[in-house]
């Protein structure tokens, strides 16, 4: 047989494929990314880009918080057009319930050494004076950041393309164990692939347990200082965690161009990407519980777009199980622009068989995942 | 004007006829440049129908209103962001 094209080909160029065709074109391998659409699409285009430590799990916690370390490092790098902004996120108490829970959060994320602050109604006020009265306070996780991600998608792959990587714009119709299939004809060969394609992923390798959920989003007009950090409430997370119909939660975010990205919502089972207007409507309407000025300002857009949901809410980076030179990276729900950098160190780090960061194994391909974590 | 209402663009006064729209108070006004695009052009009203949203200005402190849509109320005061 001979010699492979390339050592690796990554399918898919949103920040997953990108983040890993950067990582392992500067480890001096020779990298193909095959992308369908575009650089920067699918759920990548999306969604609202905010790098946030989670603590849903510990896993969770470690995947987010490494990555968004690495986005820090990156950050020095990133041109302008990226719009990295580091506003922090704010959980907002709305009772004496979500103020116990910013307490826990505070103690949890003080023991793993991140930076928070707890605001009460005063400092919540002169932080955000455009929230509602009558809230509790709030958690401020100063080191959570913001980023347009399409764009950070396509400075990773010009980051790779510097190296060693080459861009097929086209579709894999088929992984073998050489290397895949393109559909305007002709293969690529590889040592190895890297399935990357977001919620597309199963298409190509069947058997992969991963579900689309499906999400709206709305931007508005330009109102520079309105809002000044991620605003979430702390009802999300009850409301990101129910893995069952439709829910949606408080999450509004500053733009460096003033304009404000206003979410979010859940959907399972949800085929066509049209715009739902009962639940456009029903996050507005939160919205305007938190800001009750959004209701005097103007929304120009909306759209939808589908997160690649395992069920135990954690991605799989590493070996597809059964298949000797398939790695899998997808999976990665609302988390995958904060934790595509990580995702990439991840999956090199397994290739090339060195000692990763932190341990990879709750995110293996071949975890049980109905094990559901707490 | 025996039916006018009297109004304000940029702190200079304003008699339009009632029902007259905002547009027209600026252009009477002898405003052409309504405010700046992000890249810094002056920018005025083009389709005059709510379509092109080139005409936007702020309406008593709210900004981004289309000026060609609204009509002039007694004591209005529209700012301009050119």
């Amino acid at each position: 047989m001979s010699h492979p094209a390339y050592d690796v080909v990554i399918i898919g160029a949103g920040i997953v494929g990108a983040a890993c065709a950067r990582e392992c074109a500067r480890a001096g391998l020779r990298v193909a990314v095959v992308e369908a659409e575009f650089v920067g699409g699918g759920a990548t285009s999306t969604g609202m880009g905010h790098i946030v430590v989670m603590d849903d799990s510990e896993p969770q916690f470690a995947l987010t918080r490494y990555s968004q370390q690495l986005w820090h490092e990156i950050a020095p790098e990133l041109p302008a057009e990226v719009e990295y902004m580091a506003c922090g996120t704010l959980w907002i108490a709305a009772d004496e319930q979500e103020m116990q829970e910013v307490r826990r959060k505070q103690q949890y994320y003080g023991a793993r050494r991140v930076p928070t602050e707890i605001l009460d109604p005063r400092a919540l006020y002169e932080a955000e004076p455009h929230l509602r009265r009558g809230l509790v306070g709030a958690l401020l996780v100063p080191e959570d950041l913001v980023i347009y991600a399409p764009c950070a998608a396509r400075f990773l792959m010009r980051q790779a393309q510097t190296h060693s990587c080459d861009l097929y714009l086209d579709r894999v119709t088929e992984i073998r164990d050489d290397g895949v299939v393109l559909q305007k004809g002709g293969a690529l060969s590889a040592g190895t692939v890297i399935n990357a394609a977001g919620t597309w992923a199963p298409e190509l390798t069947p058997g992969l347990e991963m579900r689309p959920r499906k999400g709206h989003l709305i931007i508005t007009d330009r109102y520079p200082g309105f809002v000044r950090h991620q605003l979430v409430e702390l009802g999300y997370l009850k409301s990101a965690h129910v893995l069952t119909a439709e829910s949606f939660a408080f999450n509004v975010q500053p733009r460096v161009t003033g304009q404000l990205l206003i979410g979010s919502s859940r959907q399972f089972g949800v085929e066509g990407k049209g715009i739902d207007n009962h639940i456009v409507a029903g996050m507005l309407a939160r919205a305007c519980v938190y800001l009750p000025e959004l209701a005097k300002m103007s929304a120009i857009r909306c759209w939808t777009g589908f997160r690649a949901a395992t069920a135990d809410k954690l991605p799989v980076i590493g070996k597809c199980p059964g298949r000797e030179h398939l790695y899998l990276a997808t999976g990665h729900e609302g988390l995958g622009i904060t934790t595509s950098l990580a995702t990439g160190r991840l999956l090199l780090d397994q290739l090339l068989q060195r000692t990763p960061a932190i341990p990879v194994e709750p995110y293996s391909p071949s975890r049980d995942m109905e094990v559901a974590h707490a | 004007m025996r039916d006018a209402v009297q109004m304000k663009v940029n702190g200079v006064t304003v008699r339009v006829p009632r029902g007259s729209t905002v547009a027209a108070a600026v252009l009477l006004a002898g405003r052409s440049g309504f405010r700046r695009s992000v890249s810094g052009e002056l920018r005025g009203p083009l389709c005059g129908m709510g379509i092109c949203f080139e005409c936007r200005v702020a309406v008593d402190g709210q900004p981004h209103m289309r000026s060609c849509q609204m009509l002039c109320r007694e004591g209005m005061e529209v700012t301009l962001s050119e």
